[in-house]
Order: structure tokens, then C-alpha cells, then sequence
């Protein structure tokens, strides 16, 4: 990205600039934004995939090392998302520079498109580098690549909503820290990353069905192996009524200028 | 039609009563001066024109458009120096300012913000990243921030507060030049005598009322009289506020 591109801004919409900003704000920072994440998920994977190996079978057909890469793929994509929005609108908050975008002319629906989509450009370049890491490890297969893709986007999608929520709700760090260890976290952590719920107890299975990371995960790794615990159409519904949902509360707030226009 | 104009305008903080019932217009091409103690209202009132926050009852509108209804014309029409020293610390000076131009939809504006910079003696600042500033640097950067996009409108809160002499006759000459070319520029300041030397006309603010509107010769004419020790804007200042309390 250099100073040209920056200036090919033919639009009347400030919504270009604003994504391009956020693209390269985490991409000036892209060892913390994007290496770090995909180093993480390598470490996962020789730890897990080298202690388990030989003593999970998830699926018949498929190594357990080949079953964990699209859940570390997946979890990485979404803690990214939700970390591009949430951290970006914290900060900008905190130092207080986010009066030169509340200045400008641009309509809450602009904000909430350029804050979610270059949060799903850093999730994509998160996930894809995850994956071309941890392929090498294993013989993995694309069952559907265009279900891979649509849980992939609107999983980071709705991620990134959910992140510009705890961006314009958290007043400081601290906050925003607690969204993320106490929520987001847990729930990608206990949503089948690193087993199929089939392996749980009955209890844990039930509970299970209702985090929405479950469904995107499973959704996801069926787009690789073609198997998945529910159907992906059942996936498919759930997460987009989620990210509808999600979007819409997030179009309320920045419309309502809650936290943001006292 | 009137640059600014604020109509019954009044903001609530809880029980705080922040602004109480402004009615005030600010004519095209006027150098508009807004007084106050800290508390009084100024920077609120700079909000609400701005859009930063909602007015509890009444209406603002820039050129004729109304802040909130018809914000994006309102917006465009406008540039805002902010109080706070603030900035985007992942970025140069340069690129800040090609940002801001973008938000507004305008791209392809190096000429622009090339002779902005000139003027704001930013130019062999341009690549240096905002955090390499110095207080005053910033300050200019702000500046070159609210007229990215060429507003007819100007309003500069405290844009003088901390910065060094030369920064200040600079900034204040091509502010004036600004003016000349047909700008309104409306200006808070803690400086008396740079509203005194500055502005056409000026409000003084006392707990968010207007106690004082007047051309800046009108104001001083107040002290001009035999019972005044002085006769500089402070004076009246003084005065005005003064009788408020009294009152």
C-alpha cells in the first residue's frame, strides 16, 4: 500500500478512506496483527496435533491433525475479527482521535461497513496465514471450498460486529479486556476447535448447541471434509439470524450515537 | 442566510442544565469571537454545531442545514479545531491529512493540503510520524485537519492554548487570510486580546447563557466611559461577568 493508492479516492463516500485506514492501521502493526496469531495457532497445532494424534480419532477418515487445522484456522479468523474492530475503537476512543471520523460526513451505516469489512480483510489474511502454516503438517482436503468461504466471511463478519459493540460499549481497557477473555474466548475455545461435540457428555453436547461458534466452526470444517455434527444448512441459518441480529444492534447504536455522541 | 445559526438551543447533562436556550446567529464571512470562563458552555455548544453531541431541545444548522437532520451537508460545510491535542499515532503527517480529506469523499486533494501544509509550516513535516510531533506541530496538524475540505466554516476551540509565539501570529495570519477570502471563523479562546484583535463581533457565554452580544467595538465602548480604569476587552470581560453574578 503507498501514498498513490491512498490518493485514487474518487467517491463522494468517506467510506473508502475509512476502511483503507483500518486496513492499514493493523497492517502498520502486522507482526502483533498478524504473525503473532499465526505463530499461536502453530503451537496449538504441534502441541495438540503431537500429543493427540495417535489417541483421538474425531471423524473415521481423518487424522486428528487434519481435524484441528480448519478449528485453529476458524478460531484465529474470528478472535482477529472481533480484536480488529474492538481494539481499534477502543483506542481511537481512549486517545480520542475518533472526533476526526465523528466529524466527517459519513452515515452510521458507512462507519459500520468500513469498521466490518477491514476487520474481515485482517481475519481472511489472519485465517489464510494460519492455513498455509499448518498445511504442511497434514494431507488436507477442500470437500466444498464454497462453503468454506461463506462460513469463513460471514463468521468474520459477524465477529467484527460483535467487536464494534464492545468497541463503542467499553469506556476503557479493562472493559474491553473483559469482553474478550470472559465471552469471546471461551466461547471460540469450547465450540469444537479442538474436538467434535459427539465427544462430550450428553449435558455438554446440549449446552454446546447453544454457541453460535459451534456453528461456525462446523459449518467451516464441513466446507473441508464434507462431514459435520449438525447439517450446514442448519449453520448457515443460525449464524446469518446471529450476524442480522448483531448488525442491526450495532446499526442502533452508531445511529442513536450511543457512547459515541453524548 | 446566516453560517451559524443556533435556535432555542439547550443541553442537559443529568440534572446539569450545560447550555440554557441559545438563540444566536453568526453572519457569513464574520470573524465571530465565543467568551467564557471555563464551565460556561463554549465547548459544548462547538459540540452540538459539530455533531459530537445532541442538543436537548432547539435546533443548530450550518448554512442552512441542519446538524442533525441533514448532517452530511452540515458536515461538509464545517472544520473543527478540536481543544484536545489529539492524533492518530499510527500514521505521518501526510497520510493524517489524506484521510481526513478522504472521510470527506475527496480524493486526489494533494494540491491542497500541499499549500495548506505551506502555509502551516508543515511541509518538511510531512513524512514524520504524528507521535515525533512536538505540541505545537500537532497543534498545526489539527488545524490542517478541519480545512482539508475546504469549509466555508471555521471553528477553532482554544486552537492557541500552549502553542509558542511564532506558531500563534502564524496560524492567526492565515486564519485572517482565511477570513478575508470569505470564510466565517468562529474562535473560543482564553486570549482577550487575540479575540480583541481578531473578531468582528462576540458572544460571552455564563453558564450557558448568553450574557453579552455585541461587535467587538460595541464591547469595548461599555468600558470607554468615565467610571472604566481601562478599556481592553479583559475589562469588559471582567465587568460583564461580574454583573451576571450579581444578578
Amino acid at each position: 500500500m503507498n501514498q498513490s493508492s491512498l490518493n485514487t479516492f474518487k467517491s463522494s463516500s468517506g467510506f473508502y478512506a475509512l476502511f483503507y485506514k483500518e486496513v492499514k492501521r493493523f497492517w502498520r502493526v502486522s507482526f502483533q496483527t498478524v504473525a503473532a496469531p499465526v505463530l499461536t495457532a502453530i503451537l496449538y497445532l504441534m502441541i495438540f496435533g503431537h500429543v493427540l494424534e495417535d489417541h483421538v480419532k474425531v471423524y473415521d477418515a481423518i487424522g486428528y491433525t487434519a481435524f484441528l487445522i480448519p478449528g485453529l484456522v476458524m478460531m484465529s479468523l474470528l478472535q482477529n475479527s472481533f480484536a480488529n474492530t474492538s481494539s481499534s475503537l477502543i483506542q481511537s476512543k481512549i486517545t480520542g482521535n475518533l472526533i476526526f471520523v465523528l466529524l466527517a460526513p459519513l452515515s452510521h451505516f458507512e462507519f459500520f461497513s468500513a469498521y466490518v469489512l477491514a476487520a474481515m480483510v485482517r481475519g481472511v489474511v489472519v485465517g489464510a496465514g494460519v492455513f498455509l502454516a499448518t498445511c504442511w503438517f497434514t494431507d488436507i482436503s477442500f470437500y466444498q471450498p464454497l462453503w468454506i468461504l461463506v462460513f469463513g466471511l460471514l463468521s468474520a463478519a459477524l465477529l467484527a460486529a460483535l467487536g464494534l459493540i464492545a468497541g463503542i460499549w467499553a469506556e476503557k481497557f479493562d472493559q474491553l479486556a473483559a469482553f474478550q477473555n470472559f465471552f469471546i474466548m471461551p466461547a471460540t475455545m469450547l465450540s469444537g476447535v479442538f474436538y467434535s461435540i459427539h465427544s462430550l457428555p450428553p449435558i455438554w453436547q446440549t449446552i454446546s448447541h447453544f454457541n453460535p461458534f459451534f456453528y461456525m466452526i462446523d459449518g467451516f470444517r464441513y466446507g473441508f471434509f464434507g462431514i459435520s455434527d449438525v447439517s450446514p444448512w442448519l449453520s448457515l441459518v443460525i449464524i446469518s439470524v446471529f450476524f442480522l441480529g448483531v448488525a442491526a444492534l450495532t446499526l442502533k447504536l452508531l445511529s442513536t450515537g450511543y457512547k459515541l455522541r453524548h | 442566510m446566516s453560517a451559524i445559526e443556533f435556535k432555542n438551543l439547550s443541553k442537559n447533562y443529568d440534572t446539569l442544565l450545560a447550555l440554557d436556550d441559545i438563540n444566536l446567529s453568526i453572519e457569513e464571512g464574520e470573524f465571530f469571537g465565543l467568551l467564557g470562563p471555563n464551565g460556561a458552555g463554549k465547548t459544548t455548544l462547538i459540540s452540538i454545531l459539530a455533531g459530537l453531541c445532541k442538543p436537548s431541545h432547539g435546533h443548530v444548522k450550518v448554512m442552512g442545514h441542519d446538524v442533525q437532520s441533514d448532517f452530511r451537508a452540515a458536515r461538509r460545510l464545517l472544520g473543527v479545531v478540536p481543544q484536545e491535542l489529539v492524533f492518530d499515532p499510527f500514521f505521518n503527517v501526510r497520510e493524517t491529512l489524506e484521510f481526513q480529506s478522504g472521510y470527506f469523499g475527496i480524493g486526489n486533494n494533494d494540491a491542497w493540503i500541499d499549500e495548506i501544509m505551506h502555509h502551516l509550516g508543515l511541509t518538511d513535516k510531512a513524512d514524520k510520524n504524528m507521535r515525533a510531533l512536538s505540541g505545537g506541530m500537532k497543534r498545526r496538524v489539527l488545524v490542517a485537519q478541519a480545512l482539508v475540505h475546504r469549509p466555508p466554516v471555521i471553528v477553532l476551540d482554544e486552537p492557541t492554548a500552549g502553542v509558542d509565539v511564532e506558531l500563534r501570529q502564524s496560524l492567526w495570519k492565515f486564519i485572517s487570510r482565511l477570513n478575508q477570502e470569505g470564510h466565517t471563523i468562529v474562535l473560543t479562546t482564553h486570549y482577550l486580546e487575540e479575540a480583541e484583535q481578531l473578531c468582528n463581533r462576540i458572544a460571552m457565554l455564563k453558564k450557558g447563557q448568553v450574557v453579552a452580544l455585541d461587535t467587538t467595538a460595541n464591547l469595548l465602548a461599555r468600558v470607554k466611559n468615565p467610571n472604566a480604569i481601562d478599556g481592553d476587552l479583559e475589562d469588559v470581560f471582567m465587568q460583564i461577568m461580574q454583573e451576571e453574578s450579581a444578578s
